[in-house]
């Protein structure tokens, strides 16, 4: 019951939302080629999914890579950062300096120096990526239970053994709450990549469909492209929330049942 | 119940020792001021003082968590590697362990095999009485289940001595009646060695074979007291004119020692000052 009212209310917002959009461009006659009503917008989805679908899959293609690659370096970053203050202090505002740069002012660069177009956008999109994981976990790993910590060193815990159960799990939700940032990240600078890139061909991911659409005006197309990339960060985010869930639902405060 | 002549005992090697312990943090306070004190085999020594006294310091300093500025501490030579079990203030469990993991943590780090550490967990399970709660998380437990946990986990090492720090003094009063009946029997059927670290006069008396009474900081021995009242106490010990006389002797031992000066001038009687002993051994 409670699970349905969460659905409930943002369904009827976005209900409600759609159904203005949709009165205002009629009532107020807005032509297509500048703001395209919801139902047109739908109707464009289904008529060009031949070519939207393709395209979003180099773009999830894209994503789902950098994310990948994110996590795991993140991780691994993250534990070697941790492993002495003198190495997380010489190399942690390098992570800063790549993170505050923004991407549309690198991606050039990567696309300039790194030939094969996948492989630069998949650079881009994992440098936007990478930093939550890694600072989150650094956080993780980093504010352990002081009394834990003590009570593995008072039982003889070698430092293997008090990363192994002590810190690694301590910093999962962490971790897990950097993947969730870090997904929509992903999709965000496979995105920009791609504008920045702007390649046509069979590996045009929706970014291009969007620079397309709009050279040609066919704003609607526009549209159902935006839609698509909102659609997918949606559904990734869906995803690790629910990766999250499962992996801490038996014990963190943050996915606890209400009234549990 | 005290105060009388001493009764004479053979000499006990203490199982340790502090002599003249001084810790003094970075930050320059001085927590613990030249302290000596020793704890006996089978003895539950309770350690009376004031909030800040210096109580947690000193319990992590016989842990070997932090080393003393000055002074020593000495074990007794018995062989082996000493064995101590720990319970801090909070239940400090690991949140994404069941009950039963927390509890062969100690052992699980020793590498014991599991045969044997399965013994163990079960026995200690049953000396608190967890019996049924194996597989739970520490979050679905009350906070003074959590604590019957931290003390099993600290018992499944069969330690020589087990240092408590005020663990009790988060719980509501009745689960705290409980919790400090069970304690005193279960300190008493395989005669274990606690130092028992509280704030609370009733408390130290209900658990403590000897009270030893701390001054406000920077912590040093002020006076010390024996409750020969025998081991285990019930509830009945509780209501008994006999533990109300101990509080009321403990409670002005601990009022002296609160007006203790700072600094402890040999006065010119000699030895140490004003310091009230009651019925020193
Ligand atoms: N890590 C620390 N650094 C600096 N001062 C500390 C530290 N731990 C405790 N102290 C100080 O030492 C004194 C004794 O602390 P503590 O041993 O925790 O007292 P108690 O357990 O009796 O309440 C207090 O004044 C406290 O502020
Ligand atoms: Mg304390």
């Amino acid at each position: 019951m409670r699970r349905r009212n969460h659905l409930l209310a943002p369904a009827l917002v976005g209900l409600v939302a759609l159904a203005a959009w949709e009165a205002v461009v009629r009532m107020e006659g807005i032509p297509p080629y500048i703001l395209p009503g919801p139902i047109l917008i739908a109707r464009t989805v289904v008529a060009d999914w031949g070519t939207l679908f393709p395209s979003l899959l180099v773009t999830l293609a894209i994503t789902g890579a950098a994310f990948l690659v994110a996590a795991v370096l993140g991780l691994a970053l993250a534990v070697v950062f941790t492993q002495s203050t003198f190495i997380e202090r010489a190399f942690f505002p390098y992570a800063v300096i790549l993170q505050v740069t923004p991407i549309v002012a690198i991606a050039p660069l990567i696309i300039l120096w790194v030939k094969w177009i996948p492989l630069a956008l998949l650079i881009c999109a994992w440098l936007v990526a990478f930093f939550p994981v890694l600072s989150n976990t650094v956080l993780g790993l980093t504010s352990t239970d002081k009394n834990l910590v003590d009570l593995f060193r008072l039982y003889g815990a070698t430092r293997w053994q008090a990363f192994r159960y002590l810190r690694l799990p301590s910093a999962l939700p962490y971790f897990l709450g950097g993947l969730k940032i870090s997904g929509g990240l992903a999709l965000i600078g496979a995105v920009v990549a791609e504008f920045v890139a702007g390649t046509g061909g069979a590996q045009s991911g929706l970014a291009f469909r969007i620079l397309e659409a709009g050279y040609t005006l066919q704003i609607p197309r526009m549209f159902a492209a935006l839609f698509l990339i909102s659609a997918a960060g949606v559904l990734i985010f869906a995803l690790l929330t629910g990766l999250s869930r499962v992996a801490l639902r038996r014990w963190h405060e943050s996915e606890l049942e209400p009234g549990d | 119940m005290t105060a009388g002549a001493p009764p004479v005992t053979p000499p006990v090697t203490p199982i340790v020792t502090l002599r003249g312990v001084s810790r003094t943090y970075p930050s320059g306070t001085l927590a613990l001021d030249r302290l000596s004190l020793s704890v006996e085999p089978g003895e539950f020594l309770t350690l009376l003082g004031p909030s800040g006294c210096g109580k947690t310091t000193l319990l992590r300093l016989i842990a070997g968590l932090a080393e003393p500025s000055d002074g020593r501490i000495e074990w007794s030579p018995d062989g082996g590697a000493r064995r101590l079990g720990f319970v801090f203030q909070e239940p400090t469990l690991m949140p994404w362990a069941r009950v039963e993991d927390n509890i062969r943590l100690p052992l699980m780090l020793a590498a014991v095999s599991p045969a044997e550490s399965a013994a163990r967990v079960g026995e200690a399970i049953a000396h608190v009485g967890l019996e049924g709660f194996e597989r739970a998380y520490p979050r679905e437990l009350s906070g003074g289940m959590k604590m019957r946990v931290s003390i099993a986990r600290a018992l499944v090492t069969r330690p020589q001595i087990l240092l408590m720090d005020e663990p009790f003094a988060a719980l509501d009063e009745i689960t705290r009646f409980k919790l400090e009946n069970d304690l005193s029997s279960l300190a008493h059927r395989p005669r274990l060695t606690v130092l028992f670290v509280t704030h609370s006069v009733f408390e130290s008396v209900y658990l403590g074979s000897r009270v030893v009474v701390l001054s406000p900081r920077p912590g040093r021995v002020a006076a010390e007291f024996r409750v020969d009242s025998p081991a285990p106490r019930g509830e009945a010990f509780r209501t008994s004119s006999a533990y109300l006389e101990a509080c009321r002797q403990v409670s002005a031992l601990l009022a002296s020692a609160m007006d203790l000066p700072l600094t402890l001038a040999p006065s010119p009687s000699g030895g140490e000052g004003t310091r009230p002993t009651s019925d020193a051994t």
